[in-house]
């Protein structure tokens, strides 16, 4: 690894500042970023940790209802804590990787990072829910652009995700063992005025929403109501862990038992 | 080059690192704390596992200086005061949870992690925190047996697989 300063600042103000100069980069967990530096994918000339940043971290209701997650929240703190509100993201964050990952990786890290396999940005875009940086908010709609990529700016810190809570969810993750990510996952939502469905692991575009099933699924919610419906296996990942074929399959597979065991 | 202070099994330790200086070269290299086991460097095995401010997490994937002021806890602290093994440790042992021993450090300190959190954890609740803990000789049974044992559960219906 290519050796960096190191900077941990106590505020988003000054985390902003010393993104501002040229080369810096911003450390949240390092789940990701550290084994990506160390084969030396990343170089930054300066690392500017996030992990100081009481004003990013904790899980807390909001006045209109939604539920908001700090940037800098640790997937175990989602785990522990989301539960009363959201349950279906609190599972989900209790199966990201392993106790440790848990310990150190955050929400803000795995959406910037967008990872085509990773688990977070399913539920953010299965909750329709609003990606807040320093400088602004972004709806989950427009904030994922394809594998890796993102609406972030350079230099842009993701400070809070704020939910709307649905009436029913769940996380329906199928475990590639040897990563574990997911080989393929799908996150199934209820809302009052309709249900969303985001689908990560599958495609070559990223995390999407199946909208044949979202529109089937908004007129009767049950594992019966998209009986017979399936994604093109055109565009699907394909690898020595599954075929583009076999994740089409998988993604109506874990539709109809997401829908089965939301509550 | 910074200086970074944290303190270790109980004792105040500090050292100038570099940006770049992971939390395992510092224990390792610095302090010559080589329990600490570095199985892949890419946040894979566990081998790696240490207590930061009493959670558990891969020493190979934090910065030393991510580490400033903290409290860590390392399998060289983990021996009773007397330098008997520890109830885990001593489980390890009576229930053959090790054969090379260089996952060992790791399953330890993310064993205790688990039983202070859960104190009587199910089978299934062991194998589920083990998930990032790789072993390539042991197959895992007698590893999960141990830490039923070290609960204080007992382990004599699973004792027969
Ligand atoms: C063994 C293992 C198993 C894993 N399993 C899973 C899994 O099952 N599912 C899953 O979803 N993920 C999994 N992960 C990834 C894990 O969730 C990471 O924690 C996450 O992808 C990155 O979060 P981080 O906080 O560690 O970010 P970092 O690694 O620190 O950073 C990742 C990127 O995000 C940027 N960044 C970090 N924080 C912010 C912020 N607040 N605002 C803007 N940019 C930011 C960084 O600059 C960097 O580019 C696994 C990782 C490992 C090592
Ligand atoms: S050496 Fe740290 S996880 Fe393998
Ligand atoms: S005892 Fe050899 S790797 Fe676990």
């Amino acid at each position: 690894m290519y050796n960096f300063e190191f900077e941990q600042p106590g505020t988003i103000a000054e985390a902003a500042a010393a993104l501002g100069s040229e080369d810096a980069l911003a450390l949240g967990g390092g789940q990701t970023l550290i084994p990506a530096m160390k084969q030396r994918l990343n170089a930054p000339g300066t690392l500017v940790s996030l992990s100081g940043i009481a004003e990013m971290k904790g899980v807390c209701l909001r006045d209109d209802g939604a539920l908001s997650v700090g940037g800098g929240t640790i997937h175990a703190t989602v785990a522990a804590q989301a539960g009363a509100h959201y349950p279906a993201l609190a599972a989900l964050a209790s199966h990201i990787g392993d106790p440790a990952v848990r310990n150190r990786g955050t929400i803000g890290g795995s959406l910037a990072n967008n990872d085509p396999a990773a688990c977070y940005p399913s539920a953010v875009l299965g909750s329709g829910a609003t990606v807040v940086t320093n400088t602004r908010e972004i709806a989950a709609d427009e904030f994922f652009q394809g594998m890796f990529t993102t609406a972030l700016g350079e230099g842009e810190i993701i400070v809070e995700v704020r939910f709307p809570i649905p009436e029913k969810a769940h996380y329906e993750k199928f475990v590639q063992p040897a990563s574990r990510f997911a080989l393929t996952g799908v996150f199934v939502a209820k809302y009052a005025d309709g249900v969303r469905v985001a689908v990560t692991g599958a495609s070559e575009e990223g995390v999407f929403r199946w909208s044949e099933a979202e529109a089937a699924l908004s007129g009767e919610f049950s594992a019966a109501a998209i009986e017979g419906l399936s994604v093109p296996a055109d565009g699907m990942i394909g690898d020595l862990h599954g075929t583009p074929a076999y994740r089409a399959s998988l993604v109506s597979t874990l539709t109809k038992r997401a829908v089965a065991a939301a509550h | 080059m910074p200086q970074v202070s944290m303190t270790v099994n109980g004792k105040a330790t500090s050292g100038d690192v570099e940006g770049r200086t992971l939390l395992s070269s510092y224990l390792r290299d610095h302090l010559g704390l080589t329990g600490t086991h570095v199985g892949c460097d890419t946040s894979q095995c566990g081998a790696c596992v240490v207590h930061v401010d009493g959670e558990a997490v891969k020493a190979c994937t934090i910065f030393a200086l991510e580490a400033e002021g903290a409290e860590v806890a390392t399998i060289e602290g983990q021996a009773n005061a007397d330098g008997s093994l520890n109830v885990i440790q001593q489980a390890f042992q009576d229930h053959h949870g090790l054969q090379c021993g260089f996952c060992t450090p790791g399953m330890v300190m993310s064993a205790a992690a688990l039983l202070k959190d859960n104190p009587k954890p199910s089978e299934a609740e062991v194998r589920a925190y083990l998930e990032g803990n790789i072993c390539r000789c042991t197959g895992y049974h007698n590893i999960v047996k141990a830490i039923l044992a070290a609960s204080g559960q007992d382990v004599g219906a699973i004792a027969a697989e």
